[in-house]
């Protein structure tokens, strides 16, 4: 198997962006394309989850890659509900390793702004069974309602904690400009304050407004290339190589009803398992990690998951402040999805950006410190298909 | 000949009680005042309300530019009963929000504008108008329309208004619906919210002048001339380029 490289990034601002779904997509190709000086592409994966539900646009990958004039490549679309992202870049990865091609462009991109919240609550919740859950009306604000509320029976986790990871992610945002919110929030204000209720009311109880990530546009791109293919490219921008050291990916029951444990996320934890075996490191490694933060709990949840912190005891370590930009495993420095926004099918991809930016030392106000191990997991489904990712700055 | 025609286009207003000035705190941790300005203010704000006429998104655009002509009517006496709210945090406009008495039953609500967006003052600013209306003023019903899905989500769902549609609104010929007190009472405990009476120095603040806002609203980004520009060196910079100019970088 080759080694592969990530030699060009580029992302939008997460936001509302009213342009059609193929030029949110080739934006930061673009962008990427230009960093890295290449041109050639040999094949595109666009990562994508609604557009033929809200869009009303299939083949995606035939459009980005005529708006990119990078015909006759070949390209696909890869949708994998909010796991889309990163199950792009793993496909790219076996793509490059394989030695089927030197230079895979993947690039995500999600217009979820093009409908109401409804609707765009109502497409999310398609991922769901749909004969066990959806045709309840359960969305994944419910889903995520009734996870949380049995996670702080269990665990002792309080919405102090969940209105934690809300104020260092916001806090995080404001310092990346490609952020959906840019907004400081403090604990006082949406939880002890006469007017928290009004402030921050409840959208699935105990999930109130401000522990749910806003829904967003926006896209993301990397592009993977073979060892030659990144020696060269480092050569001539000078930039720090960055290497995709591992990757991994678990499944587990589509109905969360079904789960022997449903505080346990096993596909979390399988994911994250594999992806650190194949780059050979531990969780205690990483410098730097960005966690998919639907909804906060999940951030606190997947910490303890991926192994960075014991079962049960990652909201002490955010008490902590282990997770803060400063601490010792700096979690969502972009934000998150809570601040940085969740396109869904971009978010594996604008996660991966993020740690690239970190590993580069690019990350400006918000960098942490001779970051040189990076992670990504990107959640799909509530917990039933999940991509890990592992990054390595190689020196 | 002049003084007289005037006579005839200026309106009287009726007397109404004023709106008591209010406080309270939002997501951020600041504190937001919610007032009423009178007529001198007016020249105040609307160089605040202009650069929000070329935005093209969530129809802030056509919201402003009704609220803008709403706005000079009531500084050139050219709208009988109409009054403004306005919001403010450490004295920087937050949300304008404004309306009219149609006769001692019956409002109208105008116009909702927030200037800073995620904090829900626009929310919280409308909530201010039902209240000066129902419980200040002690009207039956306001008429409200919405423009945007987002005011539709904030008023019609949020506080499960009633359809009027039977009755034009004054705002055009799109359909009404109502705000009655029965309805405001349901929602009092949820999504009216303020303090009384606002510390001195607070109001004082707020009074001393309205400040500009320090993150408007602004034009989505022209990533569509970016991403045409595939060849020319300068098109993908145009987001940096505005962010610098912004600050951001
Ligand atoms: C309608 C209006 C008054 C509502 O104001 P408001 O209650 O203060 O609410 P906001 O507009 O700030 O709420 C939306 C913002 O909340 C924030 N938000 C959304 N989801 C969020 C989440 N999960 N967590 C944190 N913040 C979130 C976002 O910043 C969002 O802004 P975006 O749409 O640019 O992404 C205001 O949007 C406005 O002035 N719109 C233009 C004029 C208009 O439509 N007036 C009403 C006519 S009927």
């Amino acid at each position: 198997m080759r080694e592969v490289y990530v030699v060009g990034i580029g992302i939008t601002s997460f936001s509302r962006l009213e342009y059609p779904l193929s030029e949110i997509a080739a934006y930061p190709a673009m962008q990427a394309m230009k960093e890295c000086g290449l041109s050639k592409i040999d094949h595109l994966f666009v990562a994508n989850m609604g557009a033929s539900r809200i869009n009303q646009q299939t083949a995606l990958a035939s459009a980005v890659v005529d708006t990119l004039s990078l015909t006759p490549a070949g390209a696909e679309a890869i949708e994998n509900g909010p796991a889309s992202g990163a199950s792009a870049i793993k496909t790219g990865f076996m793509a490059v390793a394989s030695g089927v091609h030197d230079v895979v462009m993947v690039t995500g991109a999600e217009r979820m702004r093009a409908v109401n919240n409804l609707e765009a609550t109502d497409f999310v919740a398609t991922l769901s069974h749909p004969l066990a859950e959806y045709i309840y009306g359960v969305t994944l604000p419910s889903l995520a309602g009734m996870f949380t509320r049995l996670y702080m029976e269990k665990y002792g986790v309080t919405s102090r904690h969940l209105a934690m990871v809300a104020v260092k992610n916001h806090d995080n945002a404001m310092l990346n400009p490609f952020a959906h919110l840019h907004q400081k929030i403090t604990v006082e204000a949406i939880l002890d304050s006469p007017e928290a209720e009004t402030n921050n009311p409840f959208v699935a109880d105990p999930l109130r407004f401000f522990d749910c990530c806003p829904v967003s546009d926006g896209g993301a791109c990397v592009i993977l290339a073979s060892k030659e293919v990144a020696q060269d490219v480092a050569k001539r921008n000078k930039k720090p190589i960055v290497r995709l050291t591992g990757i991994g990916q678990a499944t587990d029951t589509h109905a969360v009803q079904e789960r022997e444990n449903p505080t346990d996320l096993l596909a979390v934890r399988g994911a994250a398992q594999q992806a650190f075996k194949m780059a050979g490191v531990k969780p205690s490694d990483v410098n730097v990690a960005e966690l998919h933060d639907a909804f906060t709990i999940l951030e606190i949840v997947e910490s303890e998951e991926v192994g960075f912190f014991k079962k049960g005891e990652g909201h002490l370590a955010l008490e902590k402040g282990l997770t803060s930009l400063t601490g010792q495993i700096p979690i969502n420095t972009s934000g998150g999805l809570k601040g940085k926004g969740h396109p869904v099918g971009a978010t594996g991809i604008g996660q991966a950006h993020e740690i690239v930016t970190q590993l580069r030392g690019e990350a400006r106000k918000r960098q942490v410190k001779n970051a040189k191990i990076g992670f990504t997991c990107n959640f799909g489904g509530f917990g039933n298909n999940v991509v890990c990712l592992v990054f390595a700055r190689e020196d | 000949m002049a003084i007289e025609l005037e006579t005839i286009l200026r309106p009287v207003d009726h007397p109404v009680p004023p709106f008591p000035p209010k406080y309270m705190q939002v997501a951020s941790g600041e504190m937001m005042v919610v007032r009423q300005i009178d007529r001198e203010e007016v020249p105040e704000l609307l160089p605040h309300v202009e650069p929000l006429l070329h935005v093209e998104r969530d129809y802030y655009d056509i919201v402003s530019a009704r609220v803008y002509a709403e706005l000079l009517a009531y500084y050139r006496h050219r709208v009988q009963d109409e009054y403004v709210l306005v919001a403010q945090i450490d004295g920087e406009l937050a949300a304008i929000v404004n309306g009219r008495f149609l006769n001692a039953d019956v409002g109208v609500s105008y116009h909702t504008l927030a200037l800073r967006r995620g904090l829900r003052v626009g929310a919280h600013a409308f909530a201010a108008k039902m209240e000066y209306h129902i419980d200040i003023v002690k009207q039956k019903e306001v008429l409200i329309v919405a423009e945007s899905p987002i005011g539709f989500r904030r008023w019609m769902i949020e506080y499960q208004l009633e359809k009027r549609f039977e009755v034009a609104h004054e705002l055009g010929g799109v359909p009404s619906w109502a705000l009655t007190k029965e309805i405001f009472d349901k929602a009092r405990e949820t999504l009216v919210v303020g303090r009384r009476p606002v510390p001195e120095a607070l109001l004082k603040k707020a009074q001393a002048a309205i400040l500009p806002p320090s993150s408007p609203p602004k034009p989505p980004q022209d990533l569509l001339a970016a991403t045409r520009a595939m060849n020319d060196p300068t098109g993908t910079s145009l987001m940096l380029q505005r962010w610098k100019q912004e600050g951001k970088v």
